[in-house]
């Protein structure tokens, strides 16, 4: 059961796509599992052939459980370092593989659960983490929320899609906890867009709506391509320690509707052309939307970009999705009085916005980080 | 309820009538049966619960005592040593804390200390509760306090079925007991079948069945929370009313099966709240019945000063059916 998320301790298999005896190769979907953040195909990292499912559909287990067995597994990847897939450790202080049961009690914040409700689930073998809301007092979780959770066949509950109740806990662990243990820092830029603004305009005044791009991805790769310039904001800081990445994975974030965020990655985003970042934004929204994102764009992010620019907002203080080191993220794009050459021009501005985990990097990095942002905005026919 | 001539065994009489005849009937049957207190002779008791026994039974057996309830209750214990079968009346049990070393150090420990050489036949009764407009000095609710005490059996009787017979059991005790008699309840009218004859003094009766939350009670808020049950089952609740009657010893049993019943439970006690015989009760279930609770416990009880003398503040100041009602819809069907 990979790792999904900081905050996930468990997961539930919904779905077997392969079958024992098939043959399966690195890539391939195997498997879908629900999870706080909705349904998450579940990649593999080997070519073999599935001898063996571990884990019946419906169960819940916990991170770090296998399976299913692949004989005559061969790494796919050879240089695995070079493809650290970031595998975000639980919120809580890490512990030995838990039996099923424990997977009940830790949940963000005290769960509220009745001692006959406690009792009846455990004699329904119903996992109460998965109650979502309660209907006792003080919104506690009372006998009829386990009865009807029991009546209930797992299949039908961990349908494909998105729970967004669970989502919300989901945020809030991890957005909590990255306020506790991150020292965030801020810093702010503001960029003159005129060049870019003339560019895009250039780019789209032929093409169908289909092929137009939008600012944002002007954005997205001016932030991955500078991250190649300061690496250190590049990478995830685990067990006391910064380990940088070489690939540039960008969680691009996509707030959903109804409420809820997610963050999957743009692979390797300073390699890819505008036109090809524009498509995989596309593409990641619409799946997103939709519960329908893979294991691996869940896991990979290096770094997090925001652009709260559609929104309406000017500029965004973002909080590091751990074990990421920074965010970056540019507001609404707006005209305003700009002094160029000691003349004042109307110019369309753009505020960058970037939170960085001073642990691992001090401010100076994340000045110069700024800098090789605004610098390359500035020739937008190069990115 | 049934009107008296729908049923030709039934005669209708209030509470204080069913004391009255409980207490005659004794006088009757047992030569050794005495009454004792202040005021219960000519006057015919501050409730009027002995009147005309002075007349039927002479000043032997229905005695006026000075005001003195160490002496009178003590009296009672020396008669009930020595055989006779002494029924006492205070007034009230806030003036019953005089007696308090008569009853705790001499009553419940004698047969103790003698080795069981005495028995303690001792029937002491006495008025209790708030609503009469009387102020602080006369409107508490001590019974908590006396079933804190071992070798005391506490009765409440809240019915006229228990006014009129439960005197019969307590004489038959051979250890002293207290009949708590609500002070609301003497102009209460009930119909008394003539089927009964006798009720046991020792268990709880559920006066109504619910399955959605138990209203545990006794004496002078038994009728509040029958009311109360009226007021939730017209919002579909079900609430199951039981009646405690025996403070001591609990019906521990009856307790828990209710609990463990409806799961949900609210505790009426007219006494305060901190240290009562609800907080008792509460912790009995929570120790016994932890796993059958679906809700947390709640208490109605009366507010933690002396009971006022104003009306609207002695009627906020108790138990009230509006409050049951409250607590009961909100463990059920919380907001």
């Amino acid at each position: 059961m990979p790792a999904l998320g900081a905050d996930m301790e468990a997961g539930t298999l919904v779905e077997w796509l392969v079958k024992p005896g098939d043959r399966v190769n690195s890539g391939d979907v195997i498997a879908v599992v629900e999870t706080q953040k909705g349904a998450i195909e579940v990649e593999v990292f080997q070519t073999g052939v599935l001898s063996d499912i571990l884990v019946p559909v419906g169960e819940r287990v916990p991170v770090g459980t296998v399976l299913a067995q692949i004989d005559g597994a061969e790494r796919a990847t050879p240089a695995p370092a070079a493809e650290p897939v970031i595998t975000p450790p639980p919120i809580v202080a890490p512990r030995k593989t838990p039996p099923l049961r424990a997977v009940v009690a830790p949940r963000v914040g005290r769960l509220k659960v009745t001692p006959a409700a406690r009792r009846r689930a455990a004699a329904l073998n119903v996992d109460i983490a998965t109650i979502v809301t309660g209907s006792g007092v003080e919104g506690s979780i009372r006998l009829a929320d386990v009865e009807s959770a029991g009546a209930a066949p797992v299949r039908a509950a961990a349908k494909r899609g998105l729970d967004l109740s669970q989502m919300r806990k989901a945020i809030a662990a991890a957005m909590s906890r990255s306020k506790r243990e991150i020292p965030h820092y801020y810093l702010t830029e503001t960029v003159d867009l005129s060049a870019a603004s003339t560019w895009i305009e250039r780019f789209n005044v032929d093409k169908p709506p289909v092929e137009r791009i939008l600012p944002a991805v002007l954005f997205l790769k001016a932030a991955a391509l500078a991250l190649r310039e300061q690496l250190r904001l590049n990478g995830a800081y685990e067990n006391d320690a910064f380990v940088p990445s070489s690939n540039i994975h960008v969680g691009w974030a996509i707030s959903l509707r109804g409420g809820g965020l997610i963050a999957p990655a743009i692979r390797d985003a300073d390699k890819k052309s505008l036109a090809e970042l524009m498509g995989a934004m596309r593409d990641l929204v619409e799946r997103a939307r939709r519960g329908n994102l893979r294991s691996s764009e869940l896991t990979s992010p290096t770094v997090t970009v925001t652009n709260v620019g559609d929104r309406g907002a000017e500029s965004v203080t973002g909080i590091i999705y751990p074990p990421q080191v920074s965010i970056v993220g540019f507001g609404r794009v707006v005209a305003r009085p700009w002094v160029v050459d000691g003349r004042i021009e109307s110019r369309p501005l753009v505020t960058v916005t970037l939170a960085a985990d001073h642990r691992a990097t001090d401010g100076h990095i994340g000045g110069l980080y700024l800098a090789a942002v605004a610098r390359l905005l500035q020739e937008p026919e190069k990115l | 309820m049934s009107a008296p001539q729908t049923n030709p065994t039934a005669t209708r009489i209030t509470y204080r009538e069913a004391c009255k005849q409980a207490l005659r009937e004794a006088l009757l049957a047992d030569s050794r049966v005495f009454l004792m207190g202040e005021d219960i002779g000519r006057y015919g008791g501050c409730y009027a619960v002995t009147k005309g026994l002075l007349k039927e039974f002479g000043e032997e057996r229905i005695r006026d005592t000075p005001l003195s309830e160490s002496a009178f209750v003590g009296a009672g214990v020396g008669a009930a040593m020595a055989g006779m079968r002494p029924i006492v009346e205070i007034m009230t049990v806030n003036f019953s804390l005089l007696a308090l070393d008569q009853i705790l150090n001499n009553a419940v420990t004698i047969p103790h200390m003698s080795g069981g050489q005495f028995a303690i036949p001792l029937v002491i009764r006495m008025a209790t509760g708030g609503g009469r407009r009387v102020a602080a000095q006369h409107s508490r609710s001590l019974e908590g306090w006396y079933a804190h005490i071992p070798g005391l059996r506490i009765l409440t009787p809240a019915t006229v079925e228990d006014a009129r017979f439960m005197l019969k059991g307590a004489l038959a005790d051979p250890n002293p007991v207290i009949i708590f008699e609500h002070v609301m309840l003497y102009n209460m009218e009930s119909d008394l079948s003539s089927d009964v004859t006798e009720v046991d003094i020792a268990r709880a009766m559920t006066h109504r069945p619910g399955r959605d939350v138990s209203l545990i009670t006794y004496g002078g808020s038994l009728s509040k929370a029958l009311q109360a049950a009226d007021a939730l089952a017209a919002d579909g609740i079900e609430a199951e009313v039981i009646d405690l009657r025996v403070l001591r010893p609990l019906d521990t049993k009856a307790i828990l099966e209710s609990v463990s019943k409806t799961r949900r439970c609210v505790i009426i006690d007219e006494g305060w709240r901190s240290g009562s015989i609800s907080a008792e009760i509460g912790m009995r279930i929570v120790e016994e019945a932890f796993f059958e609770l679906d809700a947390p416990l709640r208490r109605v009880c009366s507010r933690e000063v002396p009971i006022p003398y104003a009306a609207h503040l002695e009627d906020a100041c108790l138990p009230q059916t509006a409050t049951i009602v409250a607590a009961a819809r909100e463990l059920v069907r919380p907001t």
